[in-house]
């Protein structure tokens, strides 16, 4: 059984200057009653590892635009003018990282291999300063894998001992940065009794949960 | 008809039935509401889900089902969803028929630039990068000019998206294609003169000995 955090208490798991991965798309499948713990807790210092910054009123981007954030890894900031100020006024470090290489280096991270190849990137500004490795006389972008002290995952169900589905789109970065985080917290649309979710619909095997939080109230 | 509607229609009789097609944010979306009667095309979304089908009726949206703009959508029948990695994985591993993106630039060796503008705007590249190194064809759908300058240009000045060049560039003037030579123009709008076109653009058009007037889809009313 993992043990079902509080609402209270959720934040006080997370502390200043952790590195965090945060799922979701645009706040879609992104666990949004953590990430209100942590503006909350008025957490500082974080360095995220998240798909985009959704907007300043949703999701990650609220952690933006209460100044939670010094570091960022992402793939998208369109949708939030107070990122693209804050990187543009040197408030925030920013590293851009395609969506697909983005996945594939918390992948690697979480599956314990050494590195992604990849062809995405080869010739632009992303590929500044990593290496290109020639296989057979073909060029790959070396990218490294990447991974943190947290994951907070959402979920549409899980059991008591952690097993995950997800649900259409909401999917996205979960069921990989799952498997990326030292500890991985889980806000789920519902928390069901073990045996109820079968074993082929599991997403995420529960081995790799360290806490759940507590159903909306 | 305004230039993202012209655009939208002109672009759509480039898709073709039987095909897993994915339509970028902004006026690439708009393609979809243009997909001739009998075309049969499977969309992509990159956020995770092949089969993406139109907007719900009101107050049957599923907050856990959007595109990829975060709207919500629906999935069709033979639908499929999955992670970010399998929905790369279908991109990058060349699985994807056709991308429309938009564009900040076009140059005239094809090159796409689409996702900064240095010290003023930084969007990100999303999943644009991998679109580009993994779609079999790209098309760039986009406006001639930004306010009045010529978005097709000698060289990108803004960071390029891919060395990858693309494949059509459909804009409310013009299709142009890329070719080892330079950039081919095609198609000229209706009412357009290939000199309205040089004057709106800054790198050297070929003009095809085929040159002709752009065709469009005449659906009446929008089908999603």
């Amino acid at each position: 059984m993992k043990p079902v955090c509080k609402m209270t208490q959720v934040a006080d798991l997370i502390p200043d200057g952790a590195t965090v991965l945060i799922a979701g798309f645009l706040g879609v499948g992104a666990p949004l009653r953590i990430i209100d713990a942590l503006v909350a807790a008025g957490r500082k210092n974080l360095t995220l590892i998240v798909n985009d910054t959704a907007r300043p009123d949703l999701g990650v981007g609220k952690l933006i635009a209460a100044r939670a954030v010094k570091k960022l890894y992402a793939s998208h900031i369109g949708t939030n003018p107070e990122t693209q100020r804050q990187m543009l006024a040197g408030e925030l470090d920013v590293e851009l990282v395609p969506q697909g290489t983005l996945v594939e280096r918390i992948r690697a991270h979480g599956f314990g291999l050494g590195g992604v190849l990849t062809k995405t990137g080869l010739g632009t500004v992303v590929a500044e300063k990593k290496r290109i490795i020639d296989i057979n006389g073909e060029s790959w972008l070396l990218d490294l894998p990447l991974g943190a002290d947290f994951a907070l995952i959402h979920a549409h169900k899980a059991d008591y001992v952690g097993n995950l589905t997800y649900q259409y789109t909401a999917d996205n970065f979960n069921t990989i940065m799952a498997m990326a985080g030292k500890k991985v917290i889980v806000e789920a649309d519902e928390i069901v009794a073990v045996g109820e979710i079968a074993p082929d619909d599991v997403k995420t095997p529960g081995v790799v949960v360290d806490y759940l939080l507590e159903s909306r109230a | 008809m305004n230039a993202k509607e012209l655009i939208a229609r002109r672009v759509a009789l480039e898709i073709k039935s039987g095909t897993l097609v994915n339509l970028g944010i902004g006026l690439p979306t708009w393609v979809a509401n243009f997909i001739p009667e009998g075309v049969s095309v499977t969309l992509d979304s990159e956020n995770g889900l092949v089969g993406m089908g139109g907007k719900p009726p009101s107050g049957l949206e599923n907050w856990n089902l959007t595109d990829a703009g975060a709207s919500p959508v629906t999935a069709l029948p033979g639908a499929a969803a999955f992670d970010s990695s399998v929905s790369f994985g279908l991109i990058r591993g060349g699985h994807l028929d056709v991308t429309v993106l938009g564009g900040l630039q076009v140059d005239s060796e094809g090159h796409l630039a689409n996702w900064m503008v240095p010290g003023k705007m930084v969007p990100g590249m999303g999943g644009a990068m991998d679109l580009l190194n993994g779609a079999r064809r790209v098309i760039i759908a986009m406006q001639h000019t930004a306010q009045g300058a010529p978005k097709i240009v000698k060289k990108c000045t803004f960071p390029l998206t891919s060395i990858r060049v693309v494949d059509l560039i459909v804009t409310e003037l013009a299709v142009i294609q890329p070719s080892a030579a330079g950039l081919v123009l095609l198609e000229y709008a209706p009412g357009v003169s290939v000199a309205d076109i040089r004057q709106a653009t800054e790198a050297p058009l070929i003009v095809s000995e085929n040159v002709r007037e752009m065709k469009l889809v005449q659906n009446e009313v929008p089908v999603v």
